[in-house]
């Protein structure tokens, strides 16, 4: 049977096309792999093969012609032994092979499935572990090293790489202890090769082992951030659910001291960006424990973003045998009505000191740790805001795009009516991190900014 | 260190291999090349969009090194993937409809040419940044040294590829772990329209790994049984915990890069050289009919069988429907804890 041979589409984005050249004239014998015209697409003019073999039987479409739809049938070729009467069968209408192409489904008028609730958003205040339960002092640091111990307690598949993490007990000494109990198989020092070895790890996870990989600080994993983001969050969805990365990337975020600017930089909002991606930002030794502890357990990638300073503050943390803390939601450390002043991580102890400090001066700031920053507890927020009208964000990032801006745009969406002033965002400033002394603490965010703030707001 | 140039011995045509084997390699690879044919033609009819990248003449790299694979082990590649897919044994019927974006293909519609994965047959996907999969090839494989079993991984990528920093880093860590990964560089040639000649000074990708200690070597990758026999050496090294393997296998894309690459890179005599002299499935064909191992007609059974599966797989993925508009919010997270792949 005599077949059409057809416009192709020869580029992602080709609609038409020019039919500058034909190559083979009627009449002519045409095999499997011959070029027979050449075809100019919006980006460049490609030779265009024949996949069948036979006799160009007509031209159809002459050279020269531009605005050539694709799928337009072009020329007609005819199999051994027919003739010219094949060719008016195949010029016939209604056998086209575009009736193949199913029209495209329409798209619904509310494609988004998480409309807000007409219901009022509430903060969920159950605790995070039962009331009277036995506290115990530890720093951020040992309550991150306990996680990990029990975690791998736990399950055998759980490992941690990184570099540094074994012998040297940690650049930071979070893992101490770690290889003595769990051995060089399970505790594994790397060579300094980020890229290398959070892709290894992706592989790990794929391959059913829960690796959790330590960065000596994010900073570093800016060498990683396309196994992570490319492969580690977006496999699930590319695979159609059939496999994903159950993983922690962890490690020290944001500024230290005087380590100036390639060392300062805090991820928060740049993860939190990613769907695919959990992320946490802990502040208290609690919270660090309770939510690592649900990150090595989650079956998704989990970016756990710590901080160097708050490595060696004390808190009280629970001294259960196993207690964990659920991502999204967040903790209320101070009721108040007359400002909600918003935070997660380091920003956590400019915000608590800021209302010790207004405080003072007789306004009441209730102070929210989001805990994680995907997904983000917005009712907890919400309910807030809606209490207290006004809202102040603190974060140490950056201030274009930053999570502040985020959360302001969400306010705005969904308690516009409950806002008694504009939401101020207090970040990072839009400066790299300088290394003097002086400079240093004007680029970061302080007590004070957020004091001011919160005065702004409040018309005091 | 030993790093080899040529073929792996005992690669003689016909050698240690039955005609039923033969048979089996000119099918698999007749297999893919009508299935990357028919591709090609569903692409210009527009039922496939985006980035096709068509693995037409490198055949009998993957054919032969599947020969050399046993149940269990492992396999990851880049984006030129719908090969390395129908080797190890994966539905065709699912990858077309894949490449249709349809809610039959392997992943739902939702990945495409470059992005598919099984579990069912340990095959990691389909990687669409260059380079990416070697490491994580490297973890899949550390994930059975860690379990303690003897299976291996192939971690695929291209001449391109091979000059990507996290391919070195790749090199360091799999040796100083010996971890049981094959790393296959399928030197093609070109790296799109860059050939390898105008992208490195060291064109000999096998000797790369001396300088991490790796062995490696150079194959002929238009010759399956060299390719098998290579495998089956590197799997080896692999399996007796010696650590990685490199080889570095000679093969020829005839198609350009993706379907919307007018090659003017290189000639189109280069091309037809290379088809005409080297065809790796001409080759097969070749030992099986002087050898008296097939006839014509057997061949043409076989030709005709292949034909009927790709037909059948097309019309597959023309028919199944796209995915339901929920699908978007779907796979994202998960609340499923992974069992052990």
């Amino acid at each position: 049977m005599a077949t059409k041979i057809l416009m192709p589409a020869l580029s992602p984005t080709m609609e038409e096309g020019t039919l500058a050249k034909w190559l083979k004239k009627e009449g002519d014998t045409v095999s499997a792999g011959d070029i027979i015209a050449e075809i100019e697409t919006d980006k460049a003019t490609m030779e265009f093969e024949a996949v069948d073999e036979g006799t160009l039987g007509k031209i159809l479409v002459a050279e020269g012609t531009s605005g050539v739809k694709v799928n337009e049938p072009i020329a007609v070729l005819i199999e051994e032994g027919e003739d010219a009467s094949a060719i008016e069968e195949a010029e016939a209408p209604a056998t086209g092979e575009s009736a193949e192409t199913p029209a495209p489904a329409s798209v619904p008028a509310a494609a988004k499935a998480d409309e807000p609730a007409a219901e009022a958003p509430k903060s969920n205040a159950s605790p995070d572990w039962p009331e009277g339960t036995p506290m115990k002092t530890q720093t951020v640091r040992e309550a991150l090293r306990d996680a990990m111990a029990e975690e791998m307690r736990r399950d055998e598949s759980v490992f941690l790489m990184g570099e540094e993490v074994a012998e040297y007990q940690g650049a930071y000494k979070v893992s101490q202890g770690l290889l003595d109990e769990f051995g060089a198989k399970r505790v594994i020092d790397t060579p300094i090769t980020e890229h290398g070895f959070a892709g290894l790890g992706v592989g790990a996870a794929f391959g059913g082992l829960r690796p959790i990989v330590e960065f000596m600080t994010f900073n570093f994993a800016m060498q990683a951030i396309d196994q992570i983001i490319n492969s580690a969050a977006k496999t699930l969805y590319m695979s159609g659910g059939q496999m994903g990365a159950p993983m922690v990337f962890r490690g020290p975020n944001g500024a230290a001291a005087r380590v100036a600017a390639q060392h300062s930089q805090d991820y928060g909002a740049w993860y939190a960006q990613i769907p695919g991606l959990k992320v946490v930002q802990p502040y208290s030794a609690a919270d660090a424990k309770g939510l690592l502890k649900s990150a090595i357990r989650d079956p998704n990638p989990v970016i756990f973003l710590e901080n160097e300073i708050l490595y060696g503050r004390s808190f009280e943390v629970p001294d259960l045998e196993d207690f964990t803390i659920p991502f999204g939601k967040a903790k209320i450390w101070r009721e108040g009505a007359d400002v909600t002043i918003v935070s997660w991580g380091i920003g956590m102890s400019h915000a608590l000191e800021a209302a010790e400090k207004l405080a003072k001066e007789g306004i009441e700031a209730e102070v929210i740790d989001l805990r994680t920053l995907r997904p983000i507890d917005y009712d907890t927020v919400l309910a807030s805001v809606m209490k207290t009208n006004r809202c102040v964000t603190v974060e140490e990032g950056f201030p274009v795009a930053s999570l502040g801006n985020h959360i302001s745009a969400v306010i705005m969406e969904r308690a516009f009516d409950y806002l008694d002033a504009p939401v101020i965002n207090c970040t990072g400033k839009d400066v790299p991190m300088p290394y003097a002394a002086n400079l240093e603490k004007l680029a970061l965010v302080t007590s004070d900014e957020v004091v001011e703030a919160v005065k702004k707001v409040t018309y005091r | 260190m030993a790093a080899r140039k040529g073929s792996a011995s005992g690669a003689k045509a016909g050698a240690n291999v039955s005609a039923d084997e033969l048979k089996s390699y000119y099918r698999d690879m007749l297999l893919i090349r009508r299935f990357e044919e028919k591709a090609g033609q569903l692409y210009g009819m527009g039922l496939i969009g985006g980035f096709c990248h068509l693995y037409i003449g490198q055949e009998a790299v993957v054919v032969g090194l599947e020969a050399a694979a046993k149940e269990g082990d492992k396999r990851v590649t880049s984006y030129r993937d719908h090969g390395h897919m129908l080797a190890c044994g994966m539905d065709p019927k699912g990858v077309m409809a894949e490449l249709t974006g349809r809610e039959g293909g392997y992943s739902k519609g939702k990945g495409g040419s470059m992005h598919m994965f099984s579990k069912e047959k340990h095959f990691y996907g389909g990687h669409g940044i260059v380079g990416a999969q070697v490491p994580i090839g490297a973890g899949l494989a550390f994930s059975d040294k860690y379990k303690g079993n003897d299976n291996v991984t192939f971690a695929y990528f291209g001449d391109g590829a091979a000059n990507q920093g996290q391919v070195a880093e790749t090199y360091n860590m799999a040796q100083l772990w010996d971890l049981p990964v094959v790393f296959v560089i399928e030197n093609n040639q070109y790296a799109m329209g860059t050939s390898v000649q105008r992208a490195t000074k060291s064109p000999d990708f096998y000797e790369r790994g001396v300088a991490y200690g790796i062995q490696g070597e150079e194959v002929d990758g238009m010759d399956v049984l060299a390719v098998k026999a290579a495998g089956e050496k590197a799997v080896a090294h692999c399996r007796a915990g010696k650590g990685p393997y490199i080889l570095e296998i000679k093969t020829y894309r005839y198609r350009g890069h993706s379907m919307s690459d007018p090659a003017k890179y290189r000639t189109r005599e280069e091309v037809q050289k290379i088809r005409e002299e080297r065809d790796a499935i001409e080759h097969v064909r070749q030992l099986l009919l002087t050898g008296k191992h097939a006839s014509e007609d057997e061949l043409k059974d076989i030709d005709k069988e292949i034909k009927g599966i790709v037909n059948e797989a097309a019309d597959f993925a023309k028919e199944s429907p796209e995915p339901a508009l929920e699908e978007l919010w779907t796979d994202i997270y998960t609340d499923v804890a992974p069992q052990n792949a």
